[in-house]
């Protein structure tokens, strides 16, 4: 089976997408739920909304559990922080540790 | 039945027995959770809690199923916030799998409640936490280092 923890390609393909975006936002609203729920929100087929969630399952951006014969859906944030990781607070710190050492100037005049 | 739920995954390149090890071990732990580790023998039936670095308690419960290296269900009390803590016993069960070249871990935490302030609040932290664990785990080093702290004055 494909590592999704391999391929970054999957989430950025995942997120680029905004009815998928819009699937990510309903799970986030509301967590756990089923297709049929999903569908409600969106003027798509179902078969529609099953392709997108798929892709989202791909990504491991939503992780299903099965509760008895329902299929329930929910948002997975993990691959997000990773991405937050990767791309956001790498390049932020640097601004971090600036604004702090203007904070201890300002505070701390006499230092 | 109302409940309140999260579902977390992540795939993190290493063994079983290491991902076991660093969801069971004091000092490895602490690194990965931002200096909080848990404490219990880790066996079905074994009391289980949740320590701060300044040694306060603030989840406490029993471990429910233990079968390492694959699964681990914890029952879960908040302690210290009062709102929190009269919510009740939630449920955390960690599942370990194979997946390819690496180990698929899923963390579920539920309560029988809807909505719960609780799993609000565990479900907000687990994302930072699971993510510094992968990076441990594949790296030996933690990719995210409390926030908090960069930002605090010395």
């Amino acid at each position: 089976m494909t590592d999704p923890a391999d391929d970054p390609d999957l989430l950025f393909k995942a997120l680029a997408d905004p009815s998928r975006r819009r699937l990510l936002d309903l799970l986030h609203a509301h967590d756990g739920r089923t297709l049929s729920e999903l569908c409600e929100h969106l003027d798509m087929t179902r078969q529609g909304v099953t392709q997108h969630l798929g892709l989202l399952e791909a990504a491991n951006l939503v992780a299903v559990v099965w509760r008895g014969r329902e299929k329930m859906h929910f948002l997975n944030p993990v691959p997000l922080q990773d991405l937050y990781e990767r791309w956001i607070a790498k390049f932020e710190r640097p601004r971090l540790k600036a604004l702090d050492k203007l904070k201890r100037r300002l505070e701390n005049p006499d230092d | 039945m109302t409940k309140s739920a999260f579902v977390y995954v992540t795939y993190i390149r290493t063994t079983p027995e290491k991902l076991w090890s660093a969801l069971t071990d004091k000092a490895f732990m602490r690194q990965y959770w931002f200096g909080m580790h848990c404490e219990s023998a880790w066996t079905a039936g074994s009391p289980w809690k949740m320590v701060r670095a300044d040694g306060s308690v603030c989840d406490a419960g029993e471990i429910i199923e233990s079968e390492p290296p694959r699964r681990l269900v914890i029952r879960w009390q908040h302690q210290d916030n009062p709102e929190l803590k009269a919510e009740g016993d939630s449920l955390c069960t960690m599942e370990m799998e194979s997946a390819g070249s690496a180990m698929k871990l899923s963390i579920t935490h539920t309560i029988e409640r809807e909505p719960s302030k609780l799993i609000r609040a565990v479900s907000g932290g687990w994302p930072m936490i699971i993510s510094n664990l992968k990076s441990m785990l594949e790296t030996g080093a933690v990719a995210l280092e409390d926030r908090a702290a960069a930002v605090k004055p010395a």
